[in-house]
């Protein structure tokens, strides 16, 4: 599970800098988000197409968060995110 | 409209009477200027003169070269049209035209406008050269703002020193000591960070300017740099700021928050971050001014704001925030004050509130106007350029509610023959226009192909925003 949440925001993020005509850097855990080329509006977008295709809206679904800094950060984010989802459907079932 | 000099008192005359100007300073990213230096000497080569009495439009590329000259000019100029750097060269000949402009104040060339009379052009510089000083009987300066809300040539309201200053006394943020630095994520030429320039210059203060283009990280670091101590700027600046590694490089005492919906995920992130802060956010717009500040630490404002008697008066009519007070813009140039208040004076702001458990929520914007990261759409522009395409047959731009720009631009659109099998690449097609023609804000972010569009009973398409 967690492996594909991964992967579907690298590619998500891979898409949204090509549709944009931006080279990115590297994508590691320590990329620091604001510096890989994508600005606020781009993780605006990348933000909603996740919730789109995750079912997921980790920064809206709660009131105490930390807004992420790395890369890293903000794949644990819908990692946590997914992983108590999944909790939540099995114990309504 | 100029009242007796005797009562008129330029910003000049304010700060030469405050206390340790030589201390205090605009900064921007490449200079400073003390105020004292500001107050003393010219950054319009000496041509202040030429100006008097003059419709000035103000239209510098540089932010403390704009600084510096509104305080030289205010209470010499007629008139002070300021413009944001971002508005459109096509809409200044409307603007010169509409507002009588006869000087041009610029950092550029300034190119000559199809015109009989060419405005006289005044180089301003953010250097200050030391200059003889003029005594000129104050006026009171019209200071005009540009409007960011509308498609066209934007609206231009007519402020004062007075209206744009009657926020400042009271103020949470302008209990002050010496130690007062200013910084702001705005352009000071916008509503929003004018506010803040005035609070510095009026004040105790000292004032760090944006920069245009400038990282987050380069900018927080110059806000650590001068150890700045009340910070202000959208929910969206502030998430971007709080998504940098050098967030922690700041350690301000006062927090605010103004120009869009704040909601109660940036308050605790900003309370949990900067425990130290006091943590504001304020409703005010170009138009209406400063309506109010909440400093409860809540989203939404009290019900209790909401038809008392004081310096501001506020109500809800159909639904929308209402706001009358000594704050508001007088009228916007060309036109008389029905335009922009009503019979009793309220302005109304266009932004719709909902009432749950004594508290009032902002809903979003009556007009369907999307506020993406401060920066405003109106759906219908996309709409027509969306309609132009072959494949389309109607369109439908909304507003989608996001975490980090408050809003994106989404697009539901009806295609002329839905069984089309050539769907995803019509999409891309669609998409690639929008990248090609529009501003990156305003390029939906979500683009759905829908079976139908609602249209209510007066022929319209309904909007709902979400």
């Amino acid at each position: 599970m967690s492996m594909s949440i991964k992967s579907i925001i690298i590619s998500e993020i891979q898409r949204i800098a090509a549709d944009e005509g931006k080279s990115l850097p590297s994508l590691t855990d320590e990329l620091v988000l604001l510096e890989s080329g994508l600005d606020s509006l781009a993780i605006a977008i990348l933000v909603a197409r996740l919730e789109e295709m995750l079912n997921l809206d980790p920064f809206t679904d709660s009131d105490d968060i930390y807004y992420p800094v790395t890369l890293g950060d903000f794949i644990a984010v819908y990692e946590q995110a997914g992983k108590s989802h999944q909790l939540d459907s099995q114990s309504s079932r | 409209m100029n009242r007796p000099a005797s009562h008129i008192s330029s910003i000049r005359n304010l700060l030469a009477n405050s206390p340790d100007c030589a201390s205090r300073f605009l900064w921007s990213a490449d200079n400073s200027v003390s105020l004292q230096d500001a107050l003393l000497g010219t950054s319009l080569d000496g041509r202040i003169l030429e100006l008097a009495g003059r419709s000035v439009l103000l239209a510098a590329h540089d932010q403390l070269a704009s600084a510096l000259a509104i305080m030289e000019l205010d209470g010499v100029a007629r008139r002070l049209i300021i413009c944001p750097p971002d508005v459109s060269p096509d809409h200044i000949p409307a603007l010169v035209d509409q507002a009588e402009v006869d000087a041009v104040v610029s950092d550029r060339d300034w190119p000559t406008i199809g015109q009989q009379r060419s405005p006289l052009h005044v180089r301003v510089s953010s250097a200050v050269a030391p200059a003889k000083q003029v005594d000129v009987d104050p006026v009171a300066t019209e200071w005009v703002l540009l409007t960011s809300g509308t498609s066209g040539v934007p609206k231009m309201a007519v402020h004062s020193v007075a209206t744009l200053t009657a926020p400042i006394n009271g103020s949470k943020g302008s209990q002050q000591g010496t130690d007062v630095v200013w910084g702001t994520f705005y352009d000071i030429r916008r509503y929003g960070g004018l506010q803040i320039f005035l609070r510095a210059l009026l004040g105790t203060g000292s004032l760090v300017l944006s920069h245009a283009g400038e990282k987050p990280a380069d900018h927080l670091l110059r806000l650590s740099a001068h150890t700045v101590t009340h910070l202000t700027g959208t929910p969206s600046h502030w998430r971007r700021a709080l998504m940098s590694p050098a967030a922690g490089a700041i350690a301000p005492r006062y927090i605010r928050l103004s120009g869009e919906i704040v909601d109660q995920a940036i308050l605790n992130t900003l309370r949990a971050v900067y425990p130290h802060a006091a943590i504001g956010h304020a409703f005010a717009s170009t138009e209406a001014g400063v309506a109010f500040e909440v400093n409860d630490g809540l989203e939404g404002f009290p019900a209790s704001f909401v038809g008392g008697q004081g310096e501001v008066e506020i109500k809800i009519d159909d639904d929308s925030l209402r706001i009358r007070s000594a704050r508001t813009a007088t009228h916007f140039v060309g036109h008389d004050n029905s335009a922009l208040a009503d019979s009793e004076g309220f302005v109304d702001t266009g932004d719709i509130v909902e009432q749950r458990d004594g508290r009032y929520y902002f809903q979003g914007r009556r007009t369907g106007i999307i506020n993406v990261g401060g920066l405003k759409v109106h759906p219908e522009e996309i709409e027509r350029l969306l309609n132009r395409h072959p494949a389309v047959q109607m369109s439908c731009v909304r507003s989608r509610s996001n975490p980090i720009t408050g809003s994106l631009v989404v697009a539901d659109v009806v295609l002329r023959h839905p069984t089309d099998q050539h769907v995803s690449e019509i999409k891309n097609d669609i998409l690639e226009i929008c990248r090609a023609t529009l501003p990156r804000h305003k390029v939906p972010a979500v683009l759905n192909f829908v079976p139908a569009l609602n249209i209510s009973p007066a022929g319209k398409m309904a909007r709902h925003n979400a």
